[in-house]
Order: C-alpha cells, then sequence, then structure tokens
C-alpha cells in the first residue's frame, strides 16, 4: 500500500512538473484517488515537490474539500445556505442522514458514502442541492433524498442521477447536468450572442493603448462587487514591471463564485464561456500578458472538461495559443480549480491559491496589478467583467454608455433567488430599482431583501425604490428575497455562520469577532439578550469592519449592521431587562453542567462547554 | 531615491525614509504604536491588527503600510484606542490566558498591553476552547493555550533559522500553529538555540527551565509600561 501511495504520488508530482506552485492540484489528485491526504501522502508529496510538510498539511487542513481523514468513495455535500434553508434544506439532511444511517460529517460503516454540509454552492434557484461527488443535484426533496441514496446504494454512479438534463448546455455532452440555467432576462451585453473571434480580432486590429482607453471611455467597473475601474487597473499592470529577468504577467479570471446567492458566473460559464475566454485574451493583449487562469471553483468542477474542450477549440480556430490569429501576439489559458474555499474569492487570496498555498489573502501593498501571481503584475477580473470587455471591443463604447446610469454603465447580471416566482438570472441595466426587480421575479410581497449576498445590505420594503447601481446599492449580483413569515435574526445567524466558517482566521477581529458576533446573535434568539446587546452589537461590528485585513473581514458584520438599521425592531422584541437585574445572558443550567446538554448547539467555533 | 522624507503622526512631523513603514518610522521617533505581532527584523505580519492607524481617513496597519511623502497618520485617537482595546480583548477571550499561573508574566505582551489599556475584564465571553499542549521536546514546550497565532514562531523559523519547523493549520476559528512533523515537536529538528524560541510575545513557546530565572516582579513589563520610551527592546 505504501509503495503504492507512493508512486502513485510520484506519477501525480510528475504530471506537474515537480512544480511546488503545483500543490493544490497535486493534493486534489491525491484526495481524489486516495479519497483523503493522509499523513503518509503528505511525507511523499513534500518530499517529492521538496517542500516543507507544514506546507502540505497547512493547505490540506485550509480547503474544505480536501481532508486527512478518507473519505467515501462517494461523497454528498448538502449546500446549507440561508436559501437552502427557506426550501427545506433541514428536512432534506435529515432524509438523507436517515437514509444513510448517519449524521453529517459521518461516513457510512463501509466506508462507501460521506454526507457532509457545505457553503453555498450557486444553486439558489434551484434549491435545496447538494452536490454527489462532481453531480450537481438540485430541487432536492426528502424523496428524491431516499432515492438517491437507493440508486447509489445500487449503482455508486453519481453521474446516473442525472436523469433529465438542464437547459442549454448543461446537455452539452462533456456537460450532462441537470443543472437549469433560468436565464430570465438576456441583455444586450453579457448574454448576447457572440461570433467567436470578433472581439479578439477587432482588438489586436488596434494598440493595446487603444483598447484600455476602450475599456475606460465605457467606464467598465468590475462586476465582482467591489466595482473597481477596470481600465484604470489594466493600466496599472500595463505600465508595471515585471520581476528581473522575467516578461510574464498574469490575467486571472476569478470564477470562484462563492457569495452565497450568487450564480450568474455559473450560467455564464455554461452559456458564454467564449466571452469569458475572449475577454482574458484581449486583456492578455492589453496589459501585455501572455498567462492566463481561469480560476473555477470547485462546486463547479462539472464545468471543468467543457471549458478545456472550449479552450481547445479556440486554440485550433487560432485565438489562443502562440500565435493569435497570425500575429505575434500569444496568449493561453489554463484552468486551476479551487478546492472550497469561499476566501479564494479575494483576490490576493485566489492567487495565492494559484500559486498552490492556502487562500490567505495578502498584506496590501502591493498590489496584485504591480506584483501578484508568481510576483508578476496579474490582473484579477471577474467573468461577468471580462465579457463586458468583449462587448466594448465588439459595439464600441458608446453603445455600453448607453445602458445603466452615469456613474454605472452597462448592465447587470442578477442571481435572484428566495422567496420569489421566477427565481433565475436577469441581466438588466444599472439604475433599475429593486421594486422594479422584485416586480419582474414576481416577489410582490417581499418584506426583505439581501442585496449583494451576505456581505451586501438588508433592505426593507420602504427602501425598494432605491437603485441597482455603484452608488446606491452596489452589488456582485446576489438578490436573496425574503417573505413575510421569514425571521430576520435566524438569516442573520445564517450569514454570520457562513461567515465564521469562512474566515481565513489570519487576522484577529475576523477570526474572533465574527465567532463573538454569531453567539450574540444566537443568545437574543434563544431569549437571553438584554437592550445593551444591541449597542455591543453595533460596536463590536464597527471594530470588525474597521480592522480586518480583507473584504472578507470588513464587510462581515453587514448583515448585523444593516438589519440594526433597517429591521430594528426584530432585535427590540427579542430583548428585556431582567426585572431582578440578573444578567439573562447567564446560563445557569450549562454553567454547573460538566458535559453538554442535548439542546445546546454544536459549538463549530472552537469553543468548549465551560467546565 | 531614498531621500529623507517626513510625515505626521498625530500632529508631530517625524522624519522617515521610503521603504519604512510606518511603524518603523514611529519606532524611530519614538512615538509607540502598540502592536503584537511585528518584530524588527521580520516580515511584517499585519495579523493581530493591534497597530491600526489612521491615514487620510482610511484604516491600516501601521506594520505594513509604507511611509510616502506628507502622509498625515492618526495614531492616539479616541476611536483607534478603543477598536485597539477591543482587539485584546478578543484575543484574551479566544485562548486560555492564565497570568497569575503563567511563567511568561511580566515579560507578556499580551499581558502587558491589557494593563495598558486598562482591561480588568475582558467585556466578551471567554471561549473556553480546548487545546494542547506539547512538552515532547526535551527543551522547548509549546502551549497553544497562550498562543494568539502572531505567527513570529513561523517567519523566525522560516526566514531566520532557515527551518521551517512551524506553521499554520485549519482555518478560521480553528487555524492554529503546527510543527513540521506527524504529530509533536520532538520530531522534528527544532533546537533550544533556534531564534524561533526569541520571539513569542506570549507564553506559548517557551525554553523549558528558564521561565523563573527572573523573578516576578523584576521582569520588563514589572518595572514600566509597554511603550515606555525607556522599554527594553528584545531580539
Amino acid at each position: 500500500m505504501t509503495a503504492a501511495l507512493a508512486s502513485a504520488i510520484g506519477e501525480i508530482c510528475d504530471g506537474v512538473g515537480r512544480d511546488p506552485t503545483r500543490l493544490l492540484d497535486v493534493a486534489r489528485a491525491v484526495q481524489e484517488r486516495f479519497r483523503c491526504v493522509s499523513t503518509a501522502a503528505t511525507d511523499h508529496i513534500a518530499k517529492e515537490l521538496g517542500v516543507p510538510r507544514g506546507d502540505v498539511d497547512g493547505l490540506v487542513s485550509f480547503y474544505a474539500f480536501l481532508s486527512r481523514e478518507p473519505k467515501g468513495r462517494v461523497v454528498i455535500r448538502l449546500s446549507d445556505d440561508i436559501i437552502d434553508r427557506l426550501h427545506g434544506f433541514d428536512r432534506v439532511r435529515d432524509a438523507f442522514g436517515r437514509a444513510l444511517g448517519i449524521e453529517p460529517g459521518q461516513t457510512t460503516p463501509d466506508g462507501a458514502i460521506t454526507l457532509e454540509t457545505t457553503s453555498c454552492i450557486g444553486m439558489c434557484d434551484q434549491a435545496p442541492a447538494a452536490l454527489v461527488n462532481e453531480v450537481v443535484v438540485t430541487d432536492l426533496s426528502t424523496d428524491r433524498a431516499r432515492e438517491i441514496v437507493g440508486d447509489l446504494r445500487d449503482h455508486m454512479e453519481p453521474a446516473r442521477l442525472v436523469r433529465t438534463f438542464g437547459d442549454g448546455n448543461n446537455a452539452h455532452d462533456l456537460v450532462r447536468a441537470m443543472v437549469n440555467n433560468n436565464i430570465r432576462a438576456e441583455g444586450p451585453f453579457v448574454l448576447s450572442e457572440l461570433q467567436r473571434g470578433e472581439a479578439v480580432s477587432k482588438a489586436i486590429g488596434v494598440s493595446p493603448a487603444e483598447v484600455i482607453r476602450a475599456v475606460k471611455t465605457a467606464r467598465l467597473r468590475g462586476r465582482g462587487g467591489a466595482g473597481f475601474p477596470t481600465g484604470m487597473k489594466w493600466e496599472y499592470a500595463r505600465n508595471a514591471e515585471p520581476p528581473d529577468g522575467s516578461r510574464r504577467k498574469f490575467v486571472i479570471c476569478n470564477a470562484d463564485e462563492g457569495e452565497p446567492g450568487t450564480f450568474k458566473d455559473r450560467v455564464i460559464l455554461t452559456e458564454r464561456a467564449d466571452r469569458v475566454l475572449a475577454g482574458m485574451t484581449i486583456a492578455g493583449y492589453a496589459i501585455g500578458a501572455e498567462e492566463g487562469i481561469l480560476y473555477l471553483r470547485d462546486e463547479y468542477a462539472y464545468l471543468q472538461r467543457y471549458l478545456e474542450h472550449l479552450i481547445d477549440e479556440r486554440r485550433g480556430d487560432g485565438l489562443l495559443g502562440p500565435r493569435i490569429l497570425g500575429t505575434d501576439f500569444g496568449f493561453d489559458v489554463r484552468i486551476q480549480m479551487g478546492a472550497g474555499a469561499y476566501i479564494c474569492g479575494e483576490e490576493t487570496a485566489l492567487i495565492n491559491s494559484c500559486e498552490g498555498k492556502r487562500g490567505d489573502p495578502r498584506n496590501r501593498p502591493p498590489f496584485p496589478a504591480q506584483s501578484g501571481y508568481l510576483g508578476c503584475p496579474t490582473i484579477v477580473n471577474n467573468p461577468e467583467t471580462l465579457c463586458c470587455v468583449t462587448k466594448i471591443i465588439e459595439t464600441g463604447p458608446a453603445t455600453f454608455c448607453a445602458h445603466g446610469s452615469p456613474a454605472s454603465s452597462g448592465t447587470k447580471l442578477l442571481s435572484v433567488s428566495g422567496d420569489c416566482h421566477a427565481p433565475g438570472v436577469y441581466e438588466l441595466p444599472f439604475g433599475l430599482t429593486l421594486r422594479a426587480l422584485l416586480d419582474r421575479a414576481g416577489a410582490a410581497d417581499a418584506a426583505a431583501v439581501q442585496v449583494g449576498g451576505p456581505s451586501g445590505t438588508m433592505v426593507a420594503p420602504d427602501h425598494f425604490d432605491r437603485r441597482i447601481e455603484f452608488d446606491d446599492l452596489a452589488t456582485g449580483g446576489a438578490i436573496m428575497v425574503f417573505g413575510p413569515d421569514r425571521d430576520i435574526l435566524e438569516i442573520v445567524r445564517g450569514f454570520m455562520d457562513f461567515f465564521v466558517h469562512e474566515s481565513c482566521g489570519y487576522c484577529t477581529p475576523c477570526r474572533v469577532g465574527n465567532v463573538i458576533l454569531r453567539d450574540r446573535i444566537a443568545r437574543i434568539i434563544d431569549d437571553r439578550g438584554e437592550p445593551s446587546d444591541l449597542d455591543e452589537l453595533e460596536t463590536l461590528s464597527q471594530t470588525i469592519r474597521a480592522t480586518s485585513r480583507c473584504g472578507l473581514g470588513q464587510t462581515s458584520p453587514n448583515p448585523v449592521l444593516s438589519t440594526l438599521e433597517s429591521f430594528r425592531s426584530a432585535y427590540e422584541q427579542r430583548v428585556e431587562a431582567d426585572p431582578d437585574g440578573f444578567r439573562r445572558s447567564f446560563d445557569l443550567a450549562s454553567s454547573v453542567c460538566l458535559t453538554v446538554s442535548p439542546d445546546a448547539r454544536p459549538s463549530s467555533g472552537g469553543r468548549e462547554p465551560s467546565p | 531615491m531614498n531621500a529623507p522624507i517626513t510625515i505626521t503622526i498625530d500632529g508631530v512631523e517625524v522624519p522617515a525614509t521610503p521603504g519604512q513603514t510606518i511603524l518603523e518610522a514611529a519606532d524611530a521617533a519614538g512615538i509607540y504604536i502598540p502592536r503584537l505581532c511585528y518584530r524588527p527584523g521580520l516580515e511584517p505580519y499585519g495579523g493581530c491588527r493591534v497597530c491600526m492607524v489612521h491615514v487620510a481617513g482610511r484604516a491600516c496597519a501601521a506594520c505594513t503600510q509604507p511611509v510616502s511623502p506628507n502622509m498625515v497618520v492618526e495614531n492616539d485617537t479616541g476611536e483607534l484606542q478603543e477598536q485597539r482595546k477591543m482587539i485584546i480583548e478578543m484575543l484574551f477571550v479566544e485562548g486560555n490566558h492564565f497570568c497569575m499561573f503563567c511563567e511568561k508574566s511580566g515579560n507578556c505582551e499580551l499581558q502587558a498591553l491589557a494593563y495598558r489599556f486598562g482591561i480588568t475584564a475582558p467585556r466578551f465571553d471567554l471561549f473556553f476552547p480546548k487545546r494542547d499542549v506539547d512538552a515532547s521536546h526535551p527543551e522547548i514546550l509549546i502551549d497553544h493555550n497562550r498562543c494568539i497565532l502572531c505567527a513570529g514562531c513561523v517567519r523566525a523559523s522560516r526566514d531566520l533559522d532557515g527551518k521551517s519547523i512551524f506553521h499554520f493549520t485549519g482555518r478560521g476559528p480553528d487555524r492554529r500553529i503546527a510543527v513540521n512533523a506527524e504529530a509533536q515537536l520532538a520530531a522534528t529538528d527544532a533546537d533550544v538555540t533556534d531564534r524561533a524560541l526569541d520571539v513569542c510575545p506570549v507564553g506559548a513557546l517557551l525554553r523549558k527551565r528558564e521561565g523563573y530565572r527572573t523573578p516576578v516582579g523584576q521582569r520588563p513589563y514589572d518595572q514600566a509600561p509597554i511603550g515606555s520610551n525607556d522599554q527594553p527592546e528584545e531580539a
């Protein structure tokens, strides 16, 4: 066994040229083959790649889809986000658990099937959903859960769980997924039909500076959420000098779509990946890069073969490779698979991940445009941004600016989910009101809308006339609709669970502060809150926001801050002062008990019950 | 290129050199910015967030932010001091810190900062985490209960000792220091002369049988509060 393991790892490492920066690929391959990266495997990998053992262990322990202990041959990962919870996640989870005879986090005694929960897998418009190895199963019910377990027991082939394919390229021979695109509004830019090669050939017909000028004239801003001006980012990278002796610069497409409630990049990659690849090529031309990386989240691994096929096709058509369309400009793309970490959507964490490291964000400066992947000037763009670039080149900046609002040109893809009749993807011009969107989505009775995912803003009905644009309700595209019967505090708790789970733990306020925030919210839900809690929640949130090291921590208190502002009564109704002046938060029973009471919440925050 | 520049910290003009960080310039000028994970000679880490300052209204870590000409830095403001205090409290509740039983007492930067900030008891509930002690090595002790994840040992072992004995494992609240072996420190090539043992700001990484060489009461922070001008600076 040990000899077999050693030789298999040797082969895997040879497959990446024994390049330590491909450690994540190696670990993923070992995980797939041996269902874990064991202690022995960790030693072998470290030896083969010539890196400290700690580098391998640190990496394996960081990513949710890698494990030290063996997983089952089939791993069922139930998507656990607030939208799944609205649509019966608890019942589905319990149905899987009963059918398998195990709890989430466990593997059946025969080693066949592991049941787990995972953060949002990008299927909120068809929730509850799950990954069965790489296969996505959607619209789950308790019946369907039992059927899936029965079928797996029968044949252990996740691919056979897919009975009917979804629409569009979901039915492509290299995808074969039951996922649906649910495109509700096909706008003029991102989701528009394209003629392969048009954008790239137009771009390389002019100078790189002219390409950047067009992107600037179009006033294109990044679609991932932060809204940084794309042309400016490209110009920094164009003017940046690679480190000594190197001419390398990089274009990275951030397809690590992990913000709960967002799934528009999935639809782009399914239907308009050609635009994404064209956008990367144009970006490469503009900044002087010859290499691109498409970082694909592991949850979308079912799209990997299809995307590789598209890359091959484009090479065949002379649109990727050493001499694009016969010119001296060369550019090629490789796919980097993630391994389950929301934080890798942060651009410097993503760069670390591409380098085969833990997805801890980096200190800035230097910014990636100066020193990014392998220390070279690097731009990181969202797939939707890159699609916009192709359209700007195809039709000119003026056409692009004709849509949207003055400060927010063009269209935005919105992922709508939750309590509405028409969940799915909408490409609509920037500047539309939230109310207009809700009307289109059939959400007339919406009582609260989370714009921008957990790190965004919870909007109350008296603010539904606010506009979706960078200067008002900025969003990466997640629109989660909540009806009048939903408990705002439960939603907040769900979001805080998410941030605690996904924090990298590098800096104090995010690592510790979010646990405290989550537990305070839980305490209020458990009717042990006091009026003073509200001010303390606010102060704590402000500190986390002001002092955290990256965007995750700087936005993680937003669920608390925005609901304290817009839904304050939801808190006030749940807190009261003890008439005798005792601290209501003090739980006598659990404080004198040596064991955890059965109804105490499991402590996933590294806490143990007090002795 | 390296012509001296001037920055302003709390209204005081301070000379600085391009390439310096705000913290380095402040130290050189004798202005104290509270910090925990910063160590002279080690790559800045930016993890504890105690050294947060404001530059033109924007928050940044003084240990990682380079100076620029005419930069205006706010350091000693009520808002920043409150935030720093809260971060220190977070570190106290996250681990198991029992100063009265700790051999590092009086020589511990976390404890000293608590005194400086007037923290008598943290305002948050203690986590009481279950953490391990690794006493496997004959001369070195790791007590994870007291670790504040400052990465001092990680950086020093990697960059000063060339050994990479320490690394981070896990993420989020489960992030921990681990050693470069299957289980314990005794299986690594850690040595009592390693410089990594000199940088722990708390009592998490210690040489055995040395803790009480200096009697309690005569230790650095027993003499003067942390951040005093006459504070002896350790290696």
